[in-house]
């Protein structure tokens, strides 16, 4: 086959390959070259080689504590999340109408939460939860519980999740009702004809047949959850202390509190880092679960 | 196993209220024999799928009786009556294997763990399951996957009827035949009541003793294969089956005669009182209506095209207004143009307003 060679084809990929070089390749490059620096202001650039990344990855310097620390907090918090989100999404979800005016209602009152911006939830719940005005903090304190998400770490944990809670069980709720409505009656109906009980109908139809949604919703959750910031940041401010002190909020920390661009630059590659391996993972295990559909041949 | 009978069965899905023509299935009684193949056939949207749900206890009817062996089960759930069903696509449970599928049923309802396996090992064996039974049933192909809904509901010893609800719909054409020959065979073997619901009349006069056609909601006509093709009690049962489908032409009938565009038919019988002001029609099929050189005693048509069907031709004629399908015997050579015809006077119907009028011999 002869190729038409057209050279003016290139500049029809120009607007892109520029868009993608300014927004994304220059950005990253300029990442990876503080990353191997260090500066001590008045734009001054040293050589380090790779040692911020032997720093973080040493649990005895500075850098590598503050970074595995906020690592293991926000594993934590992101597991904590889904604990709680997933099988509340799915009560959720199961316990929706299936058709009527309420439907619409349902979803719309679920959709709420979803629609505010992240700085306004955490403002609402720093309100929310403050003991002199807030009405969830002068409640709990007027019943005899000292709670003050400011002064003490676990009040702060609670708040945070619970906000995050809030915020986002409509999304897994929405997904698993979409799973469920996808269901044809038939089965509901040989299920009922087999003596299904309630319990059995969940786990041998509803379960397997919400096992993709939930799969996106699990990763999707995963992800907003391992780069949160906002909220906590509204909400507490990483504290007290260094408590709820998410890696995003240490990477601000460093990068913007301490100027220190060499350190800031090698913990944000890291995190880019596993924030990538994790999507590749989940990627990997979502196709593998698409290709077990097709019927293999061989019954007649 | 039951006789299960229908007394003054109706369902309409816009309540009690909604008007009687708009009822899915206008009011029913009738008997279906333990231990019979039944097929309800019609078009889409004829109600056939309706009275079926309604006897598996899916669709709570409107008004009306279901008995099984007299005992009226009416308000009994779906849990609480004996009935299997099998639908159009394949019901699997995703997760399991086509063993535990199986075994479904019996354990949601506390039956013994060894009682379930030797029921399971039976039934798979009828089904031809066997070497699946530890093979996960989604990766089985459409055929195995509607053998697992069908055995689902064969491992229950207690049950009285098994429903299909179109079953091969999505089956290949070459696996169709040989599954629905299972069917029959299984009911040979088992001596369950069937009910097949299907809107193709090969499927249904195959599979049953007993062809129920439905239209509109009305259960037309209730019969054998060879009743429903000899004697169709209502036009729309005469077109239906068959293929090509009857002969349905507007007429004038006396006594022995039928008269066309001016030419008369001799009868067989003589229908000498018909209702006043009935739409009256002449039906015969066209395997007994015939082409012939024209002559002066003949109705005289003219051709349209010649269906061969290898077997047999199909001449289409046109006598004024009216349509034909007419039978070309075999060595005929057909002219261009006009042609007479020579029908079979022991097969001309007649009907009124749809329906079959008796005439007397």
């Amino acid at each position: 086959m002869d190729k038409t060679v057209n050279q003016k084809a290139w500049f029809l990929v120009l607007p892109v390959f520029l868009v993608v070089a300014f927004s994304a390749i220059l950005p990253l490059m300029t990442v990876v070259n503080y990353s191997m620096q260090d500066t001590f202001g008045n734009n001054q650039f040293f050589w380090n080689g790779v040692g911020w990344f032997k720093e973080l990855l040493d649990p005895s310097t500075d850098l590598g504590g503050r970074f595995l620390d906020s690592l293991a907090r926000n594993l934590f918090f992101s597991a904590v999340i889904l604990a709680i989100e997933v099988p509340l999404g799915i009560v959720v979800a199961l316990s929706m109408p299936r058709e009527g005016w309420s439907v619409a209602a349902c979803l719309v009152i679920l959709a709420l939460p979803l629609l505010i911006p992240w700085n306004v939830v955490g403002t609402i719940w720093q309100i929310f939860g403050r003991p002199d005005i807030g009405l969830l903090g002068y409640t709990l304190n007027h019943l005899g519980m000292n709670y003050n998400y400011v002064s003490n770490e676990f009040d702060a944990w609670a708040t945070v999740i619970v906000m995050d809670v809030w915020h986002w069980t409509s999304l897994v709720a929405l997904l698993c009702y979409a799973g469920l409505k996808s269901i044809p009656d038939a089965y509901y109906q040989a299920a009922q004809i087999d003596g299904a009980s309630r319990w059995a109908v969940f786990t041998a139809i509803q379960l397997p047949k919400m096992n993709r949604v939930l799969l996106i919703a699990v990763l999707l959750r995963f992800m907003d959850s391992f780069m949160i910031y906002t909220e906590p940041f509204v909400v507490t401010g990483g504290g007290p202390g260094n408590s709820t002190t998410f890696v995003s909020i240490e990477l601000v920390k460093i990068a913007l509190g301490q100027f220190d661009l060499g350190k800031a630059a090698a913990l944000s590659l890291v995190y880019n880092l596993i924030i990538l391996i994790v999507c590749w993972i989940f990627y990997t295990v979502m196709t593998n679960a698409g290709n077990e559909r097709p019927a293999k041949q061989g019954v007649a | 196993m039951a006789r299960i009978d229908l007394v003054d069965l109706a369902h309409s899905y816009g309540g009690n209220d909604a008007p009687l023509e708009s009822f899915a299935l206008k009011p029913v009684t009738m008997t279906w024999r333990q231990g019979g193949a039944y097929a309800l056939l019609g078009p889409s949207g004829c109600g056939k799928t309706t009275l079926l749900n309604l006897i598996s206890g899916i669709v709570t009817p409107s008004s009306g009786k279901i008995l099984f062996d007299g005992a009226d089960i009416t308000p009994l759930s779906t849990q609480k009556r004996n009935i299997a069903q099998v639908f159009q696509f394949p019901v699997i449970y995703d997760t399991m294997t086509v063993g535990q599928n199986l075994a479904f049923p019996l354990k949601n309802r506390g039956v013994p763990k060894a009682d379930i396996d030797a029921r399971v090992k039976k039934i798979a064996d009828l089904l031809d399951l066997t070497p699946y039974l530890d093979r996960k049933a989604t990766r089985l192909t459409a055929d195995a996957k509607q053998k697992i809904s069908l055995g689902r509901g064969l491992v229950r010893s207690d049950v009285a009827a098994i429903l299909f609800d179109e079953p091969l719909t999505v089956i290949d054409p070459e696996l169709k035949w040989q599954l629905r020959s299972k069917l029959k065979a299984l009911h040979r073997d088992l001596d369950l009541t069937m009910i097949y619901v299907t809107h193709d009349q090969t499927e249904a006069l195959t599979f049953a003793d007993t062809v129920v056609v439905m239209h509109d909601g009305r259960v037309v006509q209730s019969g054998t294969p060879a009743e429903l093709f000899d004697k169709p009690a209502h036009t729309f049962v005469g077109y239906f089956i068959g293929s090509p489908g009857m002969n349905i032409v507007p007429a004038t009938v006396s006594g022995h005669e039928a008269r066309i565009d001016g030419h008369t038919i001799g009868l067989h019988r003589n229908y000498g009182v018909l209702p006043a002001g009935a739409k009256i029609e002449i039906g015969v099929r066209p395997e007994f209506v015939n082409v012939a050189a024209p002559a002066s005693g003949l109705l005289s048509a003219n051709i349209e095209r010649i269906d061969d069907l290898g077997r047999v031709r199909f001449a289409r004629v046109r006598v004024g207004d009216a349509k034909f399908a007419a039978r070309v015997p075999p060595g005929f050579s057909v002219p261009d143009n006009t042609v007479g015809l020579v029908f079979d006077p022991s097969h001309v119907h007649v009907y009124a307003d749809g329906r079959l009028v008796e005439g007397v011999a």
